[in-house]
């Protein structure tokens, strides 16, 4: 399909679709010759087209180098949009709204974890509920669901998962104040309900790590990255069925007050920012977007207590950052040479503000942001800094991870879980998971190369190197 | 007549599901999704569940039933296991559908070995020819 796009080379890493037919504006894709062979076997391209089509975008419908088909926009894809004249989409956001990652540094080397190793993954597998239709460890009542939509990771910390410090750390401090917990339905909140404080299935994962190599050393000593061995914790997970609900509901929502007609892709449906409909959609993705946050308090809570039980200290588990990969926010950035307030959505994409931004912790406004983007499970991970380019270049945003580029189906005709277990183990990485069929889905072979991700990114300015991770504890939903 | 049919896709999941009527076809899709998360042939139908629900088209008429299935299984803890008795009506404006939902709740004799999220309207096809076909990818 996306052979039929007319796509040009324009400078290094960087292809341009040009404006044609219904598009307002072009598409812009950053992507090396190798990440495009990928790009341009599925509906990457022809996807990046369509939202250049909607209305109020500005600038550039931009493409990130680890791109693949989505629902709608493109996963890897970032659109911002007048707040008077320009649109808000679920499409543009995806269906597990903050699916995101958060890292913790600890002041634990390799040589202090090596001979506990199993027992403390085995211990957070116990404390952390995964997998499929695996209910959380709290009952919680409505009136305290919609609490944490309104307080997001605020509640967790008020009752006693995680450090205030912790919140300073967190894209919007933890918690959206847009929010409202009226315009979520009941089904959302129904799902909602059972799955809090749980890390889900599917690509979603926890890992302890080691830093592998340091890139730039004034930033990682600014993110507490200390050198080779130092051992992290990762987490990665979403909303749960509390977000997808939310997004399925809206979709049918604007269906509803808009119509289908017209549109490129039923996926690409779309309200007014400042209609009913937009606004309804905004608050109550904002509110998903806070679940979210309280999620990966709860879980790296329960990461820091199983430390301290096993290794007899939690003490130096600082939070490094967390980052939202899906996500629609209000910003001001540079368009048609002035400043102004743009609702940006990223889809598979991470914000990387750079050093000045006042919507980053006061401790990094020297450095840029953490920018933290996980590898496939049981590869490297990567902890890149915001930069000012990519402001410019893509309203500060770049990659969120590897991106697939096998199917599900396929990975587990040609991997073995048990197998992969293995080979794991005798490269020194300990895997647990709740489903081998899960972890045979997952294997890394199914995945984009997250190194020539992050190279990209880097040689574009789109975010700067600063660390690379490699796990030595993986634990799979 | 083969009810349903997996299709390869690289993100998710992706199936086909077929009938002799759109009841029939909507019917098979419904075990097609419930075959990415569990066996339903290995269900006991022991518990129901009627549902109802309204699309503005055949297209979310699909989509929000299939939407049940998901919903039932993450708050309810039901694994679909067959569907009885599915009726779509033409309504003033699009159409209604009901049908009895056939299942069991989720305990350790099951294995669930897949998370569908949501029901898309991506590469979302209902055709007609001799009997139907209705085509639907699931965010996984």
């Amino acid at each position: 399909v996306s052979a039929a796009v007319d796509l040009r080379k324009i400078g290094d890493n960087v292809w341009e679709i040009p404006k044609e037919g219904e598009m307002r504006v072009p598409a812009l894709v950053y992507s090396s010759a190798r990440l495009l062979e990928d790009i341009r076997r599925d509906q990457t391209l022809l996807q990046a087209r369509n939202v250049a089509c909607l209305p109020g975008i500005e600038r550039m419908s931009y493409v990130m180098p680890d791109a693949h088909q989505g629902y709608g926009f493109p996963i890897g894809g970032v659109a911002a949009f007048d707040l008077d004249g320009g649109i808000i989409s679920p499409g543009g956001v995806g269906y597990d709204i903050n699916c995101g990652v958060r890292l913790l540094k600890t002041d634990y080397t390799e040589a202090d974890v090596s001979a506990k190793r199993k027992e403390l993954l085995a211990e957070i597998f116990k404390e952390v509920p995964a997998g499929v239709g695996k209910g959380g460890v709290t009952k919680l009542s409505r009136g305290v669901l919609k609490e944490i939509l309104v307080k997001g990771a605020d509640w967790a910390v008020e009752n006693g998962y995680g450090r205030k410090e912790d919140l300073e750390r967190t894209e919007e401090c933890g918690r959206m104040r847009d929010a409202s917990a009226e315009d979520v339905t009941d089904r959302a909140m129904e799902r909602g309900i059972p799955q809090l404080g749980t890390l889900g299935s599917g690509n979603h994962f926890l890992e302890i790590q080691k830093v592998h190599e340091i890139f730039d050393e004034a930033a990682a000593r600014a993110f507490g990255i200390r050198g080779a061995g130092q051992v992290l914790v990762m987490i990665h997970c979403g909303s749960r069925g509390l977000g997808h609900q939310v997004a399925t509901d809206h979709i049918e929502a604007m269906e509803n007050a808009f119509g289908v007609k017209g549109l490129p892709d039923r996926e690409l449906v779309h309200a007014p920012f400042r209609s009913e409909e937009g606004q309804r959609y905004y608050r109550s993705m904002c509110a998903a977007v806070n679940y979210a946050f309280a999620n990966r308090q709860m879980i790296a809570h329960w990461v820091r207590d199983v430390f301290a039980r096993v290794l007899g200290s939690s003490g130096g588990m600082d939070q490094v950052y967390d980052v939202c990969h899906n996500v629609a926010k209000v910003e001001v950035h540079e368009s048609g040479g002035r400043s102004k307030k743009l609702v940006v959505h990223r889809k598979g994409a991470t914000r990387s503000f750079g050093p000045g931004r006042q919507e980053i912790p006061g401790c990094y406004r020297s450095v840029g942001q953490p920018v933290i983007i996980p590898g496939s499970m049981g590869t490297s991970s990567f902890i890149l800094a915001g930069t000012a380019e990519a402001e410019a270049l893509s309203f500060g945003s770049t990659a969120h991870g590897a991106g697939r580029v096998m199917s599900r189906h396929e990975a587990i005709r040609r991997f073995r879980g048990e197998r992969i277990r293995d080979d794991l183990a005798r490269k020194g990485i300990e895997l647990r998971s709740t489903s081998w069929k899960g972890v045979a889905e997952e294997a890394s072979e199914a995945y984009k190369d997250v190194d020539e991700v992050v190279r990209v990114s880097h040689e574009l300015g789109l975010g700067r190197l600063v660390a690379k991770v490699v796990p030595i504890g993986v634990m799979k939903g | 007549m083969e009810r349903y049919r997996i299709l390869p896709h690289t993100a998710d999941g992706k199936f086909q599901a077929y009938g002799g009527t759109l009841e029939e076809a909507f019917g098979n899709a419904a075990l097609a999704l419930a075959s990415l998360m569990w066996d339903w042939s290995k269900v006991a139908p022991k518990t129901r569940h009627f549902i109802h629900v309204r699309g503005i088209d055949r297209e979310q008429l699909l989509v929000k039933f299939l939407g049940e299935t998901v919903y039932l299984f993450e708050t309810r803890r039901f694994l679909l296991a067959k569907v009885d008795g599915l009726r779509i009506r033409p309504e003033f404006e699009g159409f209604s559908l009901e049908a009895l939902l056939g299942g069991d709740a989720l305990d350790g004799r099951y294995e669930i070995y897949g998370d569908v999220k949501a029901v898309t309207y991506h590469d979302l096809k209902i055709e007609e020819c001799g009997g139907f076909t209705v085509q639907v990818v699931v965010d996984m």
